[in-house]
């Protein structure tokens, strides 16, 4: 088995460590680690970085099957190997659905024949995404996949009744439903937050309050019949409060922020630039100090990158014709050191605990999100977080370009990450 | 002139050629002249090109009203829209066409303009009183000619036949514009936002 | 972005005027024999209409064969915001033919916006109407019309309309007009009040440079001009308000609201009217009313923004907002 040591390495970002894995597995953490255990290891210098347990995402578009020409398994895998994630939950949005068993063992295969990082499919709600019929949640669940993420992403699972009977439904095997929080009716038309900016642009508003019903349906529903629910890219500061007290009720709800709500608002749109156009859509700066101020005290558990993977033509054209979304797996950790660790309001171990160790523990993936320590399962991603460099979308492992940060400077790289003991990213160069 | 301070560099620099006795004298002449030529002027219209054009043409109107004790119509014809170089500016201000009641039509119309140089004016007044009108004749009254034609365009009276290089400027300053009646003869610098 | 002319609030109030006073002298081409300027010949001209405006395209089509430029009408009917790609497919393929300008109307906001700023096209666009954004040249024509009528002719040359009240009614959240006319009169000084049903008035309108009403009776004797919009029916059926009779009770414009407008006030409508909505057929025909004039100040209108954008080498609007976007 081959040995890896990592020397100097700020774990979680604390006092410089060696780390010695020895094939998958993390062999064991100190201060100068020498003589036989770490004869014939590869030394990685790590001079300063900062280790962090592998990335997870719990919200990912892979695309794959059905719109290869934006992203497929393979490209968006590398994108997150890129991105120092070791672990991404695929959104069941593809064509076809991932309704049934036969789809999430697709995507999951395909996951562990690339080799980049797991893939853990995320299975539909409801058949064909139409929020009429349950899916098949205990087939996928027992499949080669072992889905425990449910979701309907892209579109919410408004019916009352549907939404109740699947919490109940997954309580059977422990999975989890992830609502996409959007009322359907009170979004008819609606292209971007609705508020000041709308009003001047134009643009159909797309209200808080349509988020915001919807999360206080579910967390009731979920409090009533005992289940937990998971909240997709909550985007509002109203939001915020209703998870908040929802949790200090005791309800099982856990939540998820984007890169981009942290970072981003709705006065970019004053450019009618569709590359800002994304669902749930930017908010107000309030809104984005909320989310940051939840993030950092645990009322938001985690933060999710919604990838969304579009080609050139979806985002070429006027704004009411583009498709809505952003590529996220190779900025997220540089968005959240911007916002979260540089101005002071998580540490790099508040950093591991929202993008790696909550995501891996809601979507119970198994090896990953757990602690840098000997006998653990060696899923790494070494951070050099002095570096400071452009936004170049030319350079993304992703098979698409639509990131909301080209020409922005944004700090930190990932320069290392491994998959159980092997290097998908070495110096920034994929393996 | 791009600033109050160059302006009275140009004042400055310049020589008067015609003060404002001469002017007054140069124009009951050419009053004189259209009512000979014109036996009479009773069809005349007079139009002036804005801006001094306009004044001169109004002074004139004055003067054949004094000789001819019958009031002359007199208008205005802006030729902006008919340059030929407008693609070689930014769009100018456009300013008043006001054409007397009775219209052009048969009329004698007679153009007023304070320097007559390349002719080009001219020609785009002539495009523009076409779409204005038939008039039975159209002379052309000017100030000063201070040469350097580029058409086939001549003055019918003249104030001054002034001739000037091309490295020479020729400003014409009037009362109801600049406070005071003047012609100056200049020369050109280098800088741009020359007057003519 | 000093080529183009996208949104009302782009334009100073220097910019403004100067558009007025030089649509004033495109006015008196309309009183002469041959109603024709050589300006723009050689210049060829775009109508990229991708939404139904007979009027404007005809107002536009008018203003650039006055000025004797070569017009191309190209309608892309049942165009939709689904078919993104061919409003930038259809703009490369008019700039391979090397038009000058294109006058757009699309039913997607920001459309103009993006054909001005995408590299799709070098030529100068002119937003003709986009989606619920903005509608410039309607509010230049609009505030033409109240500054002939307000101010006078001859007596409004180099003015702007500070102090004058000016109250626009009806479906202001899905109107381009309102949007526009409210970034003009503010910039020209005017005084606005938008007067509507709360449904039909946007989220985010209390950053608008304007007075908000419910309540158009307590408005009108405090307006020298009321401008009504159009309120489609359908809009009743998305449940913006219950009933048209209840709606032309409150909102509508009939004589007796009329004779509380003070003596000089007028009466404005961008049109098409809705008789019996929003107006009765008694003030729609009364002399207060200048929807008959405000078609006419439309031609003049396009006419110098046409000049000033295209007749010389370089604009001579300076779009000073827009750039800062």
């Amino acid at each position: 088995m081959s040995k890896i040591l990592i020397r100097g390495a700020k774990v979680l970002g604390g006092e410089p460590q060696d780390v010695l894995i020895d094939g998958d597995t993390i062999a064991s953490v100190g201060t100068g680690l020498s003589g036989e255990a770490v004869e014939g290891a590869e030394i990685v210098e790590a001079d300063g970085k900062v280790l962090l347990p592998g990335l997870v995402d719990l919200h990912t578009h892979l695309r794959e099957p059905g719109r290869e020409d934006s992203e497929t398994v393979l490209t968006g895998t590398r994108a997150a190997a890129s991105g120092g994630f070791t672990a991404v939950f695929a959104m069941a949005n593809t064509f076809p659905v991932a309704d049934t068993a036969g789809v999430v063992e697709q995507v999951y295969r395909l996951g562990q024949e690339h080799g980049y990082c797991d893939v853990q499919p995320i299975g539909a709600v409801t058949v064909g995404l139409e929020g009429k019929k349950l899916a098949e949640l205990g087939a996928m669940h027992e499949s080669a996949a072992g889905v425990t993420v449910f979701s309907d992403d892209g579109k919410c699972v408004d019916d009352a009744v549907i939404m109740r009977r699947a919490l109940e439904y997954v309580k059977a095997f422990g999975g989890v439903v992830a609502q996409h929080a959007q009322e359907p009716r009170l979004t008819e038309g609606a292209q971007m937050n609705e508020g000041v900016v709308s009003a001047e642009l134009g643009l159909g508003g797309w209200p808080a309050v349509a988020e915001e019903s919807i999360i206080a349906r579910d967390v009731l529903l979920a409090e009533h019949v005992g289940s937990r629910v998971h909240i997709c890219h909550l985007s509002t500061a109203g939001s915020v409060e209703i998870v908040r007290w929802a949790k200090s009720r005791g309800i099982d709800v856990t939540a998820e922020v984007t890169p981009h709500h942290l970072l981003l608002t709705d006065e970019l749109v004053r450019s009618y630039n569709p590359v800002y156009k994304v669902n749930p859509p930017l908010r107000t700066e309030r809104d984005v100090m909320a989310l940051r101020e939840a993030l950092a005290d645990g009322t938001i558990d985690i933060v999710a990158t919604d990838h969304a993977p579009h080609p050139h033509e979806d985002k070429d054209c006027e704004w009411a014709a583009a498709a809505m979304g952003m590529v996220g797996l190779e900025t997220a950790l540089s968005v959240v050191q911007q916002t979260m660790v540089e101005t002071g309001l998580l540490d790099w171990a508040g950093v591991a605990d929202r993008m790696s160790v909550k995501p891996a523990a809601i979507g119970r993936a198994a090896g990953h999100g757990r602690p840098v320590s000997a006998g653990e399962p060696a899923n790494l991603t070494l951070v050099d977080t002095a570096y400071r460099g452009t936004v170049d979308p030319a350079g993304f492992a992703s098979r698409s370009r639509n990131t909301p940060y080209e020409g922005r400077e944004l700090p930190g790289r990932v320069t290392h990450t491994w998959l159980r003991g092997k290097a998908t990213l070495v110096d920034g160069k994929l393996a | 002139m791009d600033t109050q301070h160059d302006k009275q560099q140009y004042e400055a620099d310049a020589r008067p050629v015609l003060e404002a006795p001469d002017i007054a004298r140069v124009l009951t002449r050419i009053a004189h002249e259209i009512v000979e030529r014109a036996k009479g002027a009773d069809d005349v219209v007079l139009l002036g090109i804005p801006t001094r054009g306009v004044f001169l043409a109004r002074r004139l109107a004055e003067k054949l009203q004094e000789i001819t004790d019958r009031k002359i119509p007199v208008g205005s014809l802006d030729i902006t829209m008919y340059r030929d170089d407008l693609r070689m500016h930014p769009p100018r201000a456009l300013a008043r066409t006001e054409i007397p009641g009775d219209g052009i039509d048969g009329r004698l119309v007679v153009l007023v303009d304070d320097v007559l140089f390349s002719g080009r004016t001219i020609r785009a007044a002539l495009d523009a009183l076409n779409d204005i009108g038939r008039p039975r004749a159209v002379q052309l009254a000017v100030l000063v000619d201070r040469g350097h034609r580029e058409l086939p365009i001549r003055a019918d009276y003249v104030g001054k036949n002034l001739p000037t290089s091309l490295r020479e400027t020729v400003k014409v300053q009037l009362a109801e514009e600049d406070g005071r009646d003047t012609v100056l003869l200049g020369a050109k610098r280098t800088s741009p936002g020359e007057p003519q | 972005m000093q080529r183009h002319l996208i949104s009302a609030a782009d334009l100073t109030r220097d910019d403004a005027v100067l558009i007025l006073d030089t649509a004033e002298e495109m006015a008196r081409v309309a009183d002469r024999p041959i109603k024709k300027l050589p300006t723009l010949r050689g210049r060829t001209i775009v109508n990229l209409f991708f939404e139904d405006s007979t009027r404007t395209r005809i107002s536009f089509e008018a203003a650039e064969k006055r000025l004797s430029a070569d017009v191309i009408n190209f309608t892309a009917k049942g165009s939709s915001v689904s078919k993104g790609e061919s409003l930038k497919d259809t703009a490369q393929t008019l700039e391979a033919m090397g038009v000058d300008a294109v006058v757009i109307r699309h039913g997607a906001s920001g459309a103009p916006y993006r054909l001005a700023t995408s590299d799709w096209i070098d030529a100068v666009v002119i937003n003709a109407g986009d989606g619920t954004h903005q509608h410039p040249t309607q509010a230049l024509l609009d505030a033409f019309t109240m500054r002939r009528r307000l101010v006078g002719r001859d007596a409004g040359i180099g003015q702007d309309l500070a102090g004058k009240r000016i109250t626009i009614v009806g479906d202001v959240l899905h109107s381009r007009v309102a949007r526009s006319n409210v970034d003009l009169l503010h910039t020209l000084g005017a005084e606005v009040t938008l007067v509507a049903p709360p449904t039909l008035v946007p989220v985010g309108v209390e950053a608008w440079p304007c007075e908000i009403s419910y309540d158009l009776d307590s408005t009108l004797s405090k307006s020298d001009a009321v401008m009504m919009l159009r309120v489609q029916r359908e809009r009743m059926n998305a449940a913006f308000f219950p009933t048209e009779r209840e709606y032309s009770r409150r909102y509508g414009l009939d004589g007796d609201r009329m004779a509380k407008m003070p003596e000089h006030a007028i009466v404005m409508h961008p049109g098409p009217m809705v008789r019996g909505m929003e107006i009765t057929a008694e003030v729609a025909d009364s002399d207060r009313c200048t929807v008959v004039e405000q078609v006419a100040n439309g031609v003049s209108i396009r006419m110098a923004v046409l000049y000033l954008l295209l007749g010389g080498n370089e604009p001579a609007v300076t779009h000073t907002r827009t750039e800062e976007k």
